[in-house]
């Protein structure tokens, strides 16, 4: 496995600029997520319109794994309903874990189909999934952090 | 730059190629790449004479000890406290019953808050511990002083790294009861002056406990001169089995104290109405112990007696120096921690690449090192980090080995565009 498979150009470029980075001051929804074993700290707001998540973000601090993946979720998930913000999470989930990723279904995730390679790296998955496991709590307004362990 | 020190990978008579033959674990390829073991202070690689006593221990000696009448049980029982003898002497401790067999610190931190600190906290009282503190010294005491109602009180750090002693000096009033401080960081590398830092708790009579977790596999310990109470070690950072340690007491102290846990082993005599307990170390031995992790990291501690302290202090000192002289020629690289007297122990930051990636880079150039937090959130917090890498070395580690972690340094630079 190449490095650069793992840090492709998008994840990179996520992690320095980082969209959706700030707080939503009128959010519906927020939630704090964090992997205690590498200090990687994040929390996601959501406005919803409805159904209808209309404005997504997020702020904190971590590795490029989860800082990007943070921030490509939040476009990744910009007005789309819960239902398919659900549905997203868990095809994404199904790539990042090494068990049940269907190359096939990977066009369906865009640009976040750049954390393929994460699967290699089993100490690395629940980076990538953090962003997601807090955008979930904070759909089912989960009144705990949400951790990774 | 040209380094300072030769890269000449031996101290003084020893090959340290032959001493890294006693280590099977050192001879690997991880990812197709040499292992480069750079987390000693996590836990220590273990020689082949600590791997052969375990197995000689379960192939040819395994039995209960301390109450076979049979041939094989004294014999378990006698390399069992032999151990304990060695243990003392390695702490230079008086007696050899003041050598509690435990898992490991955190256990022995643990029996120390439960069974003394219930005995003599009152609320209002106070436990002084530092900044920079693993949470195996932290937590314990906050769970006691939550339970009894007493104060934790915290002892402040500078940004070298070092404990500000004034201030610890200015904690110490008359309801301290308990000091527990760390001698070596495990994030930081600070060495602690403990036998200062002792002697000042007991002009408040407080009683004191030093975690030697990360002291232990680097220098000569010795309680009396230190004049703690309790001493900590564990045995798969200097070289020994995981799930053994030891807490040392005084005597006097551990006469005292009620049992941590009860069963077997720690009883006199045992009747529905009453029980006795047995004498120290028994007391706090309760169930079968890890016999076979005591027997090794007893031959851990004649391993490095063996090898010598001069050596691992000469080779450790000489990896030191040149790794930080190496990793200062990493754009961007910050070193966490300055103190004046540290063990062979570096924490460091890259600008913009977060030490989780960094730890997976290096990895696939075959170098162990450790990324986090290392179980120390509130030195990570005053240093204003979320993580660092740490490089930990110990005698058997090459100045060949430092080259590969700057070089890999240098590549996870690469693959971040720095």
């Amino acid at each position: 496995m190449e490095m650069r498979d793992l840090y492709q150009q998008v994840i990179l470029d996520h992690n320095r600029s980082p969209r959706n980075f700030r707080e939503i001051e009128d959010a519906d929804h927020v939630a704090h997520g964090d992997n205690p074993l590498c200090g990687d700290k994040i929390k996601v707001y959501v406005k919803l319109n409805g159904d209808v998540i209309e404005d997504v973000s997020f702020h904190g601090s971590g590795c490029a794994i989860s800082q990007s993946s943070a921030s490509l979720m939040t476009i990744a998930v910009m007005g789309k309903s819960i239902a398919e913000a659900e549905q997203l999470f868990h095809r994404f989930h199904g790539m990042v874990t090494a068990d049940a990723d269907q190359p096939a279904r990977r066009k369906e995730l865009g640009k976040l189909a750049a954390f393929a390679g994460v699967r290699e790296f089993p100490a690395r998955v629940k980076c990538a999934n953090l962003a997601w496991h807090t955008l979930h709590a904070a759909l089912c307004e989960h009144a705990e952090p949400v951790s990774t362990e | 730059m040209q380094p300072r020190i030769e890269p000449d990978s031996t101290t003084g008579t020893i090959d340290i190629e032959q001493i890294r033959q006693d280590f099977p674990a050192l001879h690997q390829q991880v990812r197709d790449k040499p292992l480069t073991y750079l987390d000693n202070a996590a836990t220590s690689q273990k020689p082949k004479q600590v791997i052969e006593a375990l197995s000689r221990y379960y192939s040819y000696q395994n039995s209960n000890i301390h109450r076979g009448v049979y041939y094989l049980s004294e014999q378990a029982t006698a390399a069992y406290e032999a151990a304990r003898v060695k243990a003392q002497r390695f702490l230079n401790a008086a007696n050899p019953a003041e050598v509690v067999f435990v898992r490991g610190t955190t256990e022995a931190i643990n029996l120390v808050a439960s069974s003394y600190g219930r005995l003599v906290l009152q609320p209002g009282d106070e436990v002084v511990i530092s900044a920079m503190e693993h949470h195996s010294n932290i937590v314990p005491w906050q769970l006691l002083c939550e339970s009894v109602g007493a104060n934790l009180r915290v002892a402040p750090i500078d940004t070298s790294g070092m404990l500000i002693i004034p201030e610890y000096e200015k904690l110490l009033g008359p309801r301290v009861k308990i000091v527990a401080l760390v001698h070596v960081s495990n994030s930081l590398g600070t060495i602690n002056d403990v036998r200062r830092l002792v002697g000042l708790a007991k002009e408040q009579s407080a009683v004191v406990l030093i975690d030697g977790a990360q002291a232990a596999p680097h220098m000569p310990i010795d309680v009396q001169d230190i004049g703690c109470d309790f001493y900590t070690v564990s045995g798969h950072k200097m070289y020994g089995p995981t799930g053994i340690g030891v807490l040392y007491g005084r005597i006097e102290l551990l006469e005292t104290m009620p049992p941590y846990q009860g069963g077997g082993e720690m009883i006199r005599s045992v009747t529905f109405e009453k029980t006795t307990y047995a004498p120290p170390p028994a007391k706090f031995e309760a169930g079968t112990p890890h016999i076979a992790g005591a027997i090794g990291m007893g031959v851990a501690i004649d391993y490095l007696e063996q090898l010598g302290w001069d050596f691992v202090h000469e080779q450790e000192r000489v990896l030191l120096e040149y790794a930080l002289e190496r990793l200062a020629t990493v754009p961007g690289l910050q070193i966490i921690g300055s103190a004046e007297s540290r063990a062979s122990v570096i924490s460091f930051t890259v600008d913009g690449i977060h030490a989780h990636d960094i730890g997976t880079i290096v990895d696939q150039e075959g170098v162990a090192i450790r990324t986090g937090h290392h179980c120390t959130q509130p030195i990570m917090d005053f240093f204003g980090v979320p993580a660092t890498a740490r490089a930990s070395f110990a005698f058997y580690n090459t100045v060949e080995e430092v080259d590969t972690l700057t070089k890999a340094l240098m590549e996870a630079r690469e693959v971040f565009g720095r």
